[in-house]
């Protein structure tokens, strides 16, 4: 059966890693939106040249697998570019992290614009004010409300896809797991207690994120 | 004051109109009034470039903008000389009663927030709606959405309000309310160019009434002129249809 003692023994070790895990997650979801509102108003303003470049990138991002990218940064990139051969793990993930999620955060900020009635840009524009001012002060702020659901969904997975980090030698959650795992040989054990520990983390944002809907839909009740 | 010569707009290949002038002195009001589909609307969205005329000048005060040549920065200048009230109100969802009037103010005319916050408050007040200053539009009728609508157009101290249609999408029973704000407006001579199917108010409020049909601009004059003796077989047609029903003297 379980051997509870060992895990509860284990949960402290686990949970010292928790903040790396977090802490990647937040610094790669800060600039994966900025990436990702960057990219989403390129798309829908047509810029031109940069449009097709915002393309090429969410189409590889999205195209292609989350490990393969981070492996390519990793282990790939640093043959051709001299200066990333000393690019550590945590940094090559955030990297990762970040361009991959900024690809489809781009999508789903982008639909969140585009589903904004014409009007309000109409009136912005009718009373003068600026395509920059308009995007800044009308239409992003209704875009975030519209896609907020959406993006704590992609830092949820985020969150989860830490565990990747592992796979180039960060020893961080997951990391931390195999290592004790494969010392006690209680893999059971191990792997549950972490499956658990991300699941509370990820029911605990889930909470926050209702929280945040309500606070944000306040200016759209009837 | 406001001028507008031989503009010409079209949709691909399309004309909506051709050669189009039309005149206002200051503190004028003018109903454009004409079957649906005419090109009033587009007329009235070209006066501010929403959308873009191909071909002629529009002169608002001292700025006069050549069509075929209008820079970023005239069309800018434009618009911050006109006003624009939508048939769909287009109020900012994200902004409160108060913060939709007060944005142009701020983002546009760079007041300090505080004057344009006092500003938006005696515009609220004039409007009828002092009490809702907080209110988002999501919580206001559609009569008080549009006077919040007029409110923001106010707001922006342009020479000439455009107004598109103000009271169309509104249900019946708003929509005296908001043609009383605009004949309030009208008897503070605010010049005015309004496109709207509301004869009475034409025939109340305008100082001229132009009847367009087919993209031009087929009869104009003063509305008792026009409504009681209209020169066009175009204007006596449309006048029947529409004053038929609600049985209203026929021309």
């Amino acid at each position: 059966m379980l051997n509870v003692e060992y895990m509860w023994d284990l949960l402290p070790v686990l949970l010292s890693y928790l903040p790396l895990t977090l802490q990647m997650a937040s610094i790669a979801m800060v600039f994966a939106l900025i990436i990702a509102c960057l990219l989403a108003v390129i798309r829908v303003s047509r810029v031109p040249v940069l449009n097709g470049a915002a393309l090429l990138f969410i189409s590889f991002f999205r195209g292609t697998p989350l490990l393969v990218q981070l492996f390519l940064f990793y282990y790939g990139l640093p043959q051709l570019i001299n200066a990333l051969i000393s690019i550590n793990g945590v940094t090559a993930a955030v990297l990762g992290l970040t361009l991959h999620f900024s690809a489809y955060m781009a999508e789903s900020i982008r639909a969140a614009i585009v589903g904004i009635d014409r009007s309000q840009t109409e009136a912005a524009l009718s009373i003068g004010m600026t395509q920059s001012q308009l995007m800044r002060r009308i239409i992003l702020p209704q875009a975030t409300r519209v896609a907020t659901p959406t993006l704590m969904n992609y830092f949820i997975d985020m969150i989860k896809a830490t565990s990747l980090a592992f796979t180039l030698g960060v020893t961080e959650m997951m990391g931390a797991t195999q290592k004790e795992a494969s010392g006690s040989f209680l893999y059971l054990e191990a792997f549950l207690l972490v499956a658990i520990i991300y699941w509370v983390v990820v029911e605990a944002l889930s909470w926050g994120q209702r929280r945040l809907e309500t606070y944000l839909n306040k200016a759209y009740q009837r | 004051m406001i001028t507008l010569e031989s503009v010409s707009k079209r949709f691909g290949q399309q004309p909506v109109f051709t050669d189009v002038d039309l005149h206002l002195e200051q503190g004028e009001i003018i109903v454009i009034i004409g079957p649906s589909g005419t090109g009033k609307s587009t007329l009235l969205r070209c006066i501010n470039f929403l959308e873009r005329p191909e071909a002629g000048h529009i002169t608002v005060g001292d700025l006069r903008v050549d069509a075929r040549r209008a820079s970023r920065a005239d069309i800018l200048a434009l618009r911050r000389r006109t006003a624009f009230v939508f048939q769909n109100y287009g109020l900012f969802a994200n902004k409160t009663a108060l913060e939709n009037i007060s944005e142009g103010m701020i983002v546009v005319d760079k007041l300090p927030k505080a004057q344009a916050h006092a500003r938006a408050r005696e515009i609220l007040e004039r409007i009828g709606l002092a009490d809702k200053a907080d209110a988002y539009p999501a919580s206001l009728s559609g009569g008080q959405q549009q006077r919040v609508g007029i409110g923001r157009a106010m707001a922006a101290n342009a020479d000439v309000i455009l107004f598109d249609e103000p009271t169309s999408s509104l249900d019946p029973q708003w929509v005296e309310e908001v043609l009383s704000l605009m004949k309030q407006l009208a008897a503070e001579q605010q010049t005015m160019i309004v496109v709207t199917h509301e004869m009475q108010f034409a025939r109340d409020v305008a100082d001229r009434v132009v009847f367009m049909d087919e993209g031009q601009i087929v009869e104009q004059g003063p509305p008792e002129a026009l409504f009681t003796n209209p020169q066009d077989e175009r204007t006596r047609r449309f006048l029947r249809k529409i004053l038929a029903p609600t049985g209203q003297a026929l021309p």
